[in-house]
């Protein structure tokens, strides 16, 4: 597959993926693996001052293969998700963000205010940001504009398993964009990941779909293979799968 | 003097640093970040920022997360 650059990094594999949920550390690092992904996102949070042994974690990660994209999940104010991102970068030694600024407990829709000043904030400190955001092209025209290094629309709400709501959406911001869109959140099957590269994303970013399936190494193969396979292009009216010349009778 | 530590009320001498309670609390620092009342503390600088009373410490780690 054809490379494509974020910030100042380049990579091949389109399908990101997410490192929560999972049952054991040795599950989500057979699926990160089996997932061929070259990002991978984190999450920061407080440690547990009398069990400090999360180390398990981090075995076993290649951190030469992928690059950490930590997270402000959880935050619903621009102060939160600033120093959210900042620890971020300082446990994790990654200047990449994913920036969540939520603004409703139910749905985790983007607090588009809120995400537009954090995601200032953030550039001007010199990170690669990657804002988390409504499939409004509008919001995602202005992130672009402040410097944002990619944007991510969600396609349904955050481990909903919904799938691509409004591919019109989704195809005028990626036919406005000349920066990378990745598709993110709610993607549920290897079929709606084929439907988000076929709408032209830059990649698809999954993290419940993968972590939640019966077998996740096996849905983590099967949602690479999405990514990588594609989809024809919808149209109106048929094509004829058998041959057109030598029909009887003609 | 008392400070907040993730959230809990902590104890510690006056004049103590952040390395001194990193160690007090046994903690690996590799793959910490540590804030003081929202500001971030560089890992180099964890030897000389001293905490005062009341200070609010974040320590935290990556975890799994989407």
């Amino acid at each position: 597959m054809s490379s494509y650059e974020i910030g100042d990094r380049s990579f091949t594999s389109r399908l990101w993926v997410g490192s929560g949920k999972y049952s054991d550390f040795h599950v989500m690092h057979e699926a990160i693996e089996a997932s061929g992904a070259e990002i991978v996102t984190v999450a920061i949070r407080r440690t547990d001052l009398n069990d400090d042994t999360k180390d398990g974690f981090w075995a076993n990660f290649d951190r030469e293969k992928c690059t950490i994209l930590p997270n402000t999940a959880g935050c619903f104010d621009v102060k939160s998700a600033v120093t959210t991102a900042r620890l971020g970068r300082e446990a994790t030694g990654s200047d990449f963000v994913k920036v969540e600024v939520i603004g409703d407990e139910k749905t985790l829709f983007p607090d588009n205010e809120g995400l537009l000043e954090a995601c200032r904030v953030l550039l001007d400190d010199g990170f690669t940001v990657l804002p988390y955001c409504i499939d409004d092209p509008v919001v995602c025209k202005k992130l672009e504009d402040l410097g944002c290094h990619a944007v991510m629309p969600l396609a349904a709400p955050i481990g909903s398993g919904m799938g691509i709501r409004n591919p019109y959406n989704l195809k005028i911001i990626m036919e406005q964009s000349s920066i990378p869109v990745v598709v993110d959140a709610g993607v549920g099957t290897a079929s709606d990941a084929a439907v988000a590269m076929e709408l032209g994303s830059t990649a698809v970013l999954m993290q419940t779909a993968i972590a939640g399936a019966g077998d996740p190494v096996k849905m983590a193969r099967a949602m690479r293979l999405g990514v990588e396979a594609g989809r024809i292009p919808m149209k109106l009216y048929a094509t004829a799968s058998s041959p057109l010349e030598g029909v009887i009778g003609s | 003097m008392k400070i907040q530590v993730n959230g809990e009320a902590r104890e510690v001498e006056s004049g103590a640093t952040v390395a001194d309670l990193l160690d007090s609390l046994g903690l690996e620092v590799n793959g910490l970040a540590v804030a003081v009342n929202m500001d971030i503390v560089r890992r180099g600088d964890y030897a000389a920022v001293k905490f005062s009373e009341g200070d609010e410490i974040e320590i935290v780690r990556a975890v799994g997360g989407g």
